[in-house]
């Protein structure tokens, strides 16, 4: 029986076989291909090293929960559901894409394990993915033109809209599949107008309603469309496929990879250079990130792997309250700027130019409180902490520290504690823990099972004492034999190791573990979580640490620790979750559950800016003293969630979130109307004694 | 350009509560930290930001004891090419004529072109620059918070002037220069710049060395000399405020108003 139609692989133009065509597009489409991601490739052999070929059980679950699964994209549900949408159809139709260029060339081909009943099932299966892509890209293109979501916007310092970029994909993707569901429905309205058993098309798929539509046509126009649909096909295809390295979708190839080698713990830091051990610091000729190569190659993956969709940038605060940051275009410039020194045509550029002064600003860097929002939401695994403290590290390094940070740093290296405060006053808020409650010394040769690390702030802010005086009643309330460090405990230093002076962290860790350790204890406890998460993460070698609500819901559950009743629900609480706490060390029910296990407290929840989305109150440590461009305050943004919530009381579990949200109360003019108050200080006012 | 900047290590007033000793001699030096004294960083800056623009070479001195090596390496951590310790027992208690005279000596021993201090020191009187000047006969420039290098000759420098107003002067070289702060942002120095410098060489020079008479300098040369040292009482005429700081606040308010400072 003759075929109902001329295949592309039997077809001719003007006398040449078609054949030749549908071989050479793929030849030259392959190989232009290759020779751009052999650019690509290029600076990240020049870059830094970075060990994650490591732990491959993790990263494959990595890569099945937040690649294959799209975890983190219903996060946005509009927006995340088309990309889920779009996501599986392009790896369900990938094997016909596949299978339409070798037909080009081998009549009749079908991949092998795609006959029978699976070729009928997929065949269905591929109509029905392409019909939901297509409408999803549909849906995507008028959301860009015509609801222009703001975290698209690109301010005019950061460059020209995307927005032409996003549409041109969108279009090749509705080509692809239009011409893909053409050749399908000329070939079927050919066979069903020729009387032969057609192929069978899915209802209401593309290819269907193609197939109703040339119903009338004549041979020739189908023959026509059967062969044009083909070479848009192939040629669009093989267009697309070297289009994607020129920007943003370069995600579709590299995402993959980068969720593989995503970062996998929270809280910690990158050492200054991979493979270099601490104490061979000195040796190193430069520290951090000054030029492009300076960062590692997994940062330069994310740089390919941003996909420009804003998210990171639309939790930020620093973004929010217009702090000169916008994690985004931290990738987008670097991707330009890589582009630029590694152009496809033409010479590699010889010297690369310091990163600060060309395309990222000093201020821009120091705007990061590390709070992880932007890392949490990264549907693609790109990680920021550690360019923001690798490019700080290089401003250290050249002497680049604005002057509000040089005054608390040189402190910290005199007397260490940020104010300069002599050491012996470290333990003058002891005088205000009250009678019945003993702390022990550690520097005076006492003994106790339990350290409590105060750390600086609680140590010698007025205000913040009175949480570590709540902190050591409630530790003598359960019971706990404990001391603290007095004069020989030094700022923890997890802000200065943050802010890039790695030197003087190191100096502060090593008296620090010297002291911890002489003092012999079984467990740490300490009420602060930026010391809780240095002595956790950036420390080694130690007792293990608890934070305090660990320690009071252990109190509650095993009776040692009784709460009395609270304000008969006459006002509301919130609980703030700090992000040392929560995003970079998961602990957001144990805080939650000491203050539930106050009989009685009305606690409502700042649904949408809680947990791992909770939103930074300005940053702690080294951040309370620089002096950031900002249009408001975090912390006046975060009391306003709180005021929205219909919550009186702000609970927070850290000093440096009391210290803003308190200013912060006073700035948004809500003074007598909303308080904070600490956890400690919380528990504290309700222990049965 | 040649350039010589002087420096003090002196105990930082922000990292230390200055306490005074029962007789009157000193402040009490136990449990003090110190650092270089801040208009002679904001100096040393100046001088390294110079050298960039316009060529030559920075030399950091000091006079004191071997604990001031900490101040000049800080500052050569910082650019300076070269450091200078002047130390021997006879310059101690010099007044302020005897460390310029010992300055003094210590730019003859040079070829420079430009000799800058701080306009002052925390525990200072704010006089050796322009007694330095004096001895040497050269022209000299005090609060100066803009230093523009035009030829080998002259350069252009800005003066504060009390009340916010600015000055500019032509000075010619060589000349000494006392310098204010906020002239630039002097670059941070951690812990890893100072141990790149930690072995180098500075040169220490004595009183026999530099050539100055010990009866000149030193408490012995003294003409200076500090009676009494003490912290005043509280006078009569301030009226602390109490309160809540809201309180103060509307205190003050209530005050400013009462004597027509706020309409």
């Amino acid at each position: 029986m003759q075929p109902a139609l001329v295949s592309p692989a039997s077809a001719s133009f003007l006398g040449i076989p078609a054949v030749f065509i549908y071989i050479l597009i793929p030849l030259i489409g392959i190989g232009v291909f290759a020779y751009i991601m052999r650019r690509r490739i290029e600076p990240l052999l020049k870059a830094a090293p970075d060990h994650r070929f490591t732990r491959y059980p993790e990263r494959v679950r990595a890569v099945l929960k937040i690649w294959l699964a799209q975890w983190r994209h219903p996060r946005y549900l509009l927006a995340g559901i088309l990309h889920i949408v779009v996501f599986f159809g392009f790896l369900t139709l990938a094997a016909r894409s596949t299978q339409l260029v070798i037909l080009g060339f081998v009549d009749g081909f079908s991949l092998p394990g795609f006959g029978g009943a699976f070729g009928h099932f997929y065949s269905a299966a591929k109509d029905y993915a392409g019909t939901a892509v297509f409408g999803s890209a549909v849906i995507l293109a008028v959301r860009r033109l015509a609801f222009k979501p703001a975290r698209y916007d690109v301010p005019e310092r950061y460059g020209k809209d995307h927005t032409p970029e996003a549409i041109l994909v969108l279009g090749l993707i509705c080509t692809l599949l239009v011409s893909e569901s053409l050749f399908d429905a000329s070939l079927v309205a050919a066979q069903a107008a020729a009387g032969q058993p057609a192929h069978w098309l899915p209802p209401l798929t593309l290819g269907w309603f193609f197939r109703h539509l040339l119903a009338g046509a004549s041979t020739a126009a189908l023959q026509g469309i059967h062969l044009a649909a083909y070479t848009i096909h192939d040629l669009t295809f093989f267009f697309f496929l070297c289009f994607l390295p020129m920007g943003k979708h370069f995600h579709v190839i590299t995402s993959i990879f980068n969720v593989f080698f995503m970062r996998l713990d929270h809280g910690n830091v990158k050492p200054v250079r991979h493979g270099v051990d601490e104490s061979k610091l000195d040796e190193l000729k430069s520290f951090g990130v000054k030029t492009f190569e300076d960062f590692t190659w997994k940062h330069m993956l994310d740089f390919y792997s941003c996909a420009d969709c804003g998210r990171c940038s639309d939790r930020c605060p620093a973004n929010r309250v217009k702090r000169p940051l916008s994690p985004r275009f931290i990738s987008i410039k670097a991707r330009d700027c890589c582009f630029k020194l590694y152009p496809l045509w033409g010479r590699t550029q010889e010297e690369s130019k310091a990163l600060i002064g060309s395309i990222y600003s000093e201020d821009e860097i120091w705007s990061c409180t590390t709070c992880g929002a932007c890392e949490q939401e990264c549907p693609l695994g790109i990680e920021y902490i550690d360019k923001m403290v690798d490019l700080r590290r290089g401003m250290v390094d050249e002497g680049m520290v604005p002057q509000s940070l040089q005054k608390p740093l040189s402190a910290l290296e005199k007397r260490g504690n940020p104010w300069g405060k002599l050491e012996k006053k470290r333990v003058d808020w002891i005088a205000g823990v009250g009678e019945g409650c003993r702390v022990k010394l550690f520097e005076k040769g006492e003994a106790a099972e339990t350290l409590y690390f105060v750390d600086s702030i609680t140590s010698y802010d007025d205000r913040m004492q009175k949480v570590a005086q709540a902190t050591a009643r409630i530790l003598c309330a359960a019971g706990v034999d404990f001391g603290v460090l007095g004069k020989d405990e030094k700022d923890s230093g997890h802000e200065v190791r943050r802010f890039g002076e790695e030197m003087l962290f190191q100096t502060l860790k090593e008296q620090n573990t010297e002291a911890i350790k002489a003092a012999e204890v079984k467990r740490i406890v300490t009420a602060d979580p930026h010391a809780y998460n240095a002595l956790e993460k950036d420390y080694s070698g130690l007792p293990p640490v608890q934070h305090i609500s660990e320690v009071i819901v252990d109190a509650v559950r095993s009776g040692r620790l009784t709460l009395t009743p609270g304000d008969n629900g006459s006002k509301t609480y919130t609980y703030h979750d700090p992000c040392y706490l929560g995003r970079h060390n998961a602990l957001y029910d144990l805080p939650r559950q000491a203050i539930d296990a106050i009989p009685g407290i009305r606690r409502a929840e700042m649904t949408g800016d809680c947990r791992d989305r909770s939103f930074c109150c300005g940053g702690g440590g080294l951040m309370l003293f620089y002096e950031p461009e900002e249009e408001q305050r975090m912390g006046v943004v975060r009391v306003k969630m709180a005021q929205e919530a219909g919550a009186d009381v702000i609970i927070t579990a850290c000093p440096f979130c009391l210290v803003n949200i308190e200013d912060a109360i006073k700035v948004a003019g809500l003074e007598g109307r909303m308080e904070a108050i600490d956890l400690c200080e919380l528990i504290d006012r309700h222990i049965q004694r | 350009m040649e350039i010589l900047v002087c420096v003090k290590r002196v105990p930082d007033s922000a990292e230390n509560e200055i306490e005074v000793k029962g007789d009157g001699s000193d402040i009490k030096r136990d449990d003090l930290v110190y650092s270089v004294n801040e208009w002679d960083n904001y100096a040393v800056e100046e001088a390294i930001q110079i050298v960039d623009r316009s060529g030559g070479s920075v030399t950091v001195v000091t006079i004191g004891s071997e604990d001031s090596e900490e101040v000049v390496r800080r500052e050569m951590a910082m650019g300076a090419n070269n450091g200078l310790m002047l130390v021997d027992p006879a310059f101690e208690g010099s007044d302020g004529r005897g460390i310029a005279a010992i300055l003094k000596a210590a730019v003859q021993k040079g070829t420079y072109d430009l000799v800058l201090c701080g306009a002052q020191a925390d525990d200072g009187a704010a006089q050796v620059g322009g007694m330095l000047a004096a001895l040497l006969d050269w022209p000299y420039a005090s609060l100066v918070n803009k230093i523009e290098v035009q030829d080998g000759k002259k350069i252009k420098i800005g003066r504060e002037i009390e009340g916010g107003n600015q000055e500019i002067n032509e000075i010619e070289l060589p000349c000494v220069l006392s310098i204010q702060t906020g002239i630039n942002e002097p670059r941070y120095v951690g812990i890893r710049g100072i141990r790149k410098v930690a072995s180098v060489e500075i040169p220490v020079l004595n009183a026999a060395a530099l050539g100055v008479d010990a009866a000149a300098v030193g408490k012995a040369g003294a003409r200076v000399k500090r009676l009494d040292y003490f912290v005043p009482q509280a006078g009569a005429g301030a009226e602390m405020l109490q309160g809540s700081t809201d309180e103060i606040a509307a205190k003050l308010i209530d005050l400013l108003k009462a004597k027509g400072g706020l309409k």
